[in-house]
């Protein structure tokens, strides 16, 4: 039954709509049900299934995508400072100018394979960054970011008064409807609605490039590309087509940050960015529709809610413990917590890539497939994720 | 490529969802009350946002620490520290307006990006009220951009470029330190009768807001006293390494290198310097200087030997005569066994203006708190009378003129107070050219 549901895409489409749509209220239990957080979960979630198509199913890793999460910025910003504060030629511009870059960067990225690629693509992300950081401080104030200010033309909306914020069709993105849910506070933010709408549109197009023939010739690319080659496929324009998409992916997704915070600073670009999408499609399950979105629920968890505890709350937690060992185990635990959360971050994530190499999502089918046992009697082995 | 296949029910269920999605916020109202975070339990939560890593990491910690014996004098225990010597009697001793006081801290990272999610987290999910911190222009202006959309009260902790009371001024933003146009014109008199008035000078700038005002400010008050600006280079924030940028200060013909860093990096950049062997050079016949035009005692101590005879400016040093400095630094060093930096004694004196500012508005709503605050004079905070300017929120009084110790008589005791620059001295109007273009806009209680 769940076996049959897994590979519904109806399914999978229903429950995942309905799982972003519910956050707040999902979320909220475990205190990360407040709207900056909810959008950092559909704006990473949107990163991490672009980064998929790329690296999932073709199998090039790439470590430069923070450079088009940045370049998505910097457009959107523009276009809040000279066009509009709505949010819609924002995104648009940012990715296409985040899909042009992609185009020029694949060109030339894509001549290679394996650690050369990544190699090449890191180089390039670098070279955005300090072209971002030092170079280019007209177009991007540098260190400082770049503003909206409300002096700015913005040539649509004409002179506008009082702050301005970016806005979809008169709803301001900060706006929040604050409820009480089963005594939790909920909070339903039109910033992070609007994410997820495009986060469940984001996620459609990528089951459908996943199920489509062209998904079929990108896995095909991962398996064997020298073989294609040699039966007379030129496979490059397959895989540039797969860098482009997912370079605009991300820049929807730099986009999108601005478009909830109107800020783009420069070290949105930097390595580390782009490392820790991979991070989440690795910990989520390379090449599984839904893996990358959990990856990047989970990491932003860690780092917006694991890393706020510290010792303090730690003694809290802990206050039934007799005073001597609350000590001890305090401070074992405080090294793990708070600024340790990397330390955590990396043991689950060894854990992760020893145990479950397919991700989070290995994890829950072999869950599905235990609970199943007993109905398909020896049939139903652990299922390997679709890639 | 022939298998896409978008059909009829395809489109329609996709329609059906995206349709759905645009129309659900549409539902939404706003909450009912007058602002935002009304506090209606009994505590208030304030959140202070220091780098906790990065290149103003000691600062931060510094202030942090100040923040959280400001909670605790407000909440009535302690010895009180300066809530005894200031000239408002508003405050209790009982929290703000009956209400305890509880807290949030954050890590900004000297980062624009990180500091503005952790401000929202503290806005969005813990209910903060008002904001404070910063350690870093760039976070300052960042935050305090955010606490104007979000309708909450920011006050500024530890940021000195004019912009931020200046181009980037906003209603909701207030700030007690002083800033870089206020280092220059207290600075150069001294640097004038110090080192003569034919001086080249050469700057090294970190490359952000902080940097690039203090250096406009620097370059005009020296180059008002005579001096010639040789070149201005800018260095990342935070770059560790400055010896690229020293070896051609010899070769420029300046005699006088500016220093336009602060925390880690102006401690790695000045003992470069030094190492360097710039201070023994001879240039155009005379030896060459170097000034820091910010200082700080916890610079000072990072920076060791190397600071002896150095100019520079301060917003506060904990050995003033005045009965407030002294309060405040014996109740910090019974607290924390060393005396305030200036970071530490900006962020209290905020925290508690805020608080007396509530106090004395009888609500925490950002409007009227705003309107509290706006032309306000005070005195007994350490820094002698004080006006806070409504035209641009930021604070006038005196500024320091400080000089690293030739003889330090202990760790603590590294910057000796060269003069005291009266505020007729280091003000400017509302609208000084390094200070235009920027628009306070109007108070946003956020509901």
């Amino acid at each position: 039954m769940l076996e049959k549901l897994r590979n519904n895409d109806t399914a999978i489409m229903l429950a995942f709509t309905a799982m972003v749509l519910l956050g707040p209220i999902i979320l909220a239990p475990f205190g990360a049900g407040y709207p900056d957080l909810l959008q950092r979960f559909a704006i990473f979630g949107i990163f991490a299934v672009g980064f998929n198509i790329l690296f999932g199913l073709t199998g090039y890793l790439s470590f430069g995508h923070a450079a088009f999460l940045g370049i998505g910025s910097y457009m959107a910003v523009w276009s809040f400072k000279l066009l509009s504060m709505s949010v819609i030629p924002a995104i648009i511009l940012a990715v296409l100018l985040s899909g042009l870059f992609a185009l020029v960067i694949g060109y030339v990225s894509l001549r290679r394979s394996g650690i050369y690629f990544s190699i090449l693509t890191l180089a390039f992300a670098q070279m955005c960054y300090n072209l971002a950081y030092s170079v280019l401080t007209p177009i991007t104030n540098g260190e400082t970011g770049l503003k909206v200010l409300s002096s700015d033309p913005r040539i649509l909306d004409g002179a506008s008064e009082g702050l301005p914020l970016p806005s979809v069709l008169g709803l301001r993105m900060i706006d929040t409807w604050r409820g009480s849910f089963l005594g939790m506070d909920v909070q339903f933010n039109v910033g992070f609605y609007f994410c997820a709408v495009i986060l469940i549109i984001a996620f459609y197009i990528s089951l459908r490039i996943f199920r489509s023939p062209f998904g079929l010739m990108l896995r095909a690319i991962r398996t064997n590309q020298a073989r294609l080659n040699y039966t007379g496929i030129n496979t490059r324009p397959y895989a540039l087509t797969a860098f482009v998409i997912s370079g605009m992916y991300a820049g929807l997704a730099g986009g999108l940050m601005a478009c909830t915070d109107p800020l783009a600073g420069a070290e949105r670009m930097q390595w580390t960015a782009s490392g820790e999408v991979v991070l989440m499609t690795i910990l989520g399950g390379v090449g599984t529709l839904i893996g990358p979105v959990l990856g990047a629920g989970f990491i932003k968890y860690f780092e917006n809610i694991f890393s706020k505890i510290n010792d303090n709350v730690l003694s809290g937690f802990l206050d039934f413990l007799p005073e001597t060992l609350r000590e001890g185990v305090v401070w074992v635990m405080g090294a793990f917590v708070g600024e340790g959360w990397h330390l955590t971050l990396g043991l689950l994530f060894m854990i992760i890539v020893i145990f479950l190499p397919g991700g989070l999502v290995e994890g829950f089918n072999r869950i599905i497939a235990w609970f199943s046992r007993p109905k398909g009697g020896d049939k139903a082995t652990a299922r390997v994720p679709a890639e | 490529m022939s298998g896409n296949r978008f059909t009829r029910r395809g489109l329609l269920k996709t329609g059906a969802t995206l349709g759905v999605g645009l129309a659900a916020p549409s539902f939404f109202v706003r909450g009912a009350h007058a602002y935002v975070n009304e506090p209606t339990g009994s505590t208030v939560t304030l959140g202070f946002n220091v780098p906790q890593t990065g290149p103003y990491a000691d600062e931060g910690a510094d202030q942090l620490r100040a923040y959280q014996l400001a909670v605790k004098h407000l909440n009535g225990e302690g010895d009180g520290g300066m809530l005894n010597t200031f000239s408002s009697k508003a405050l209790q001793g009982n929290g703000i307006l009956g209400k305890k006081v509880a807290y949030v801290t954050g890590d900004t990272q000297t980062k624009s990006d990180a500091a503005r999610a952790s401000a929202k987290a503290m806005i969005e999910k813990d209910r903060a009220v008002m904001i404070t911190g910063g350690s870093s222009s760039g976070v300052a202006v960042a935050v305090q951009g955010l606490c104007q959309e979000a309708g909450v009260i920011f006050m500024a902790g530890l940021t000195h470029s004019n912009d931020t009371t200046g181009k980037d001024r906003k209603k909701n933003g207030f700030r007690h330190f002083f800033n870089a146009y206020m280092s220059g014109a207290a600075l150069a008199p001294v640097l004038k009768d110090a080192y003569g008035s034919d001086r080249r000078a050469y700057h090294l700038t970190a490359d952000y807001t902080w940097g690039w005002t203090q250096e406009e400010s620097i370059a005009a008050s020296t180059e008002a006293i005579g001096w010639e600006t040789v070149q201005k280079v800018r260095t990342p924030l935070g770059a560790g390494d400055f010896s690229q940028y020293i070896t051609p200060v010899l070769n420029s013909g300046a005699d006088v290198l500016i220093l336009n860093h602060y925390g880690k990096d102006m401690v790695n950049s000045l003992t470069q310097a030094v190492q360097f062997g710039l201070r023994d050079k001879q240039v155009n016949g005379k030896t060459f200087e170097i000034v820091v035009p910010l200082y700080s005692e916890l610079m000072a101590q990072g920076a060791g030997e190397n600071v002896k005879g150095i100019y520079g400016s301060a917003n506060w040093d904990w050995k003033l005569p005045d009965e407030a400095t002294q309060a405040f630094t014996k109740s910090f060093g019974q607290e924390y066994g060393s005396p305030p930096s200036q970071a530490a004694q900006t962020g209290y004196v905020q925290a508690i203006l805020y608080a007396d500012a509530v106090e004395r508005a009888g609500t925490f709503n950002p409007c009227e708190v705003i309107a509290a605050l706006e032309d306000y004079e005070f005195d007994g905070l350490g820094n002698g009378p004080t006006l806070y300017r409504g035209a641009d929120h930021q604070c006038f009084k005196k500024v320091l003129v400080v000089k690293g110790a030739d003889n330090p008589t202990n760790q603590y005791d590294l910057l000796e107070v060269v003069s005291e620059v009266p505020v007729e001295d280091v003000t400017y109007a509302s609208d000084h050219p390094m200070f235009a273009g920027g628009e306070l806009g109007s108070c946003n209680p956020g509901a």
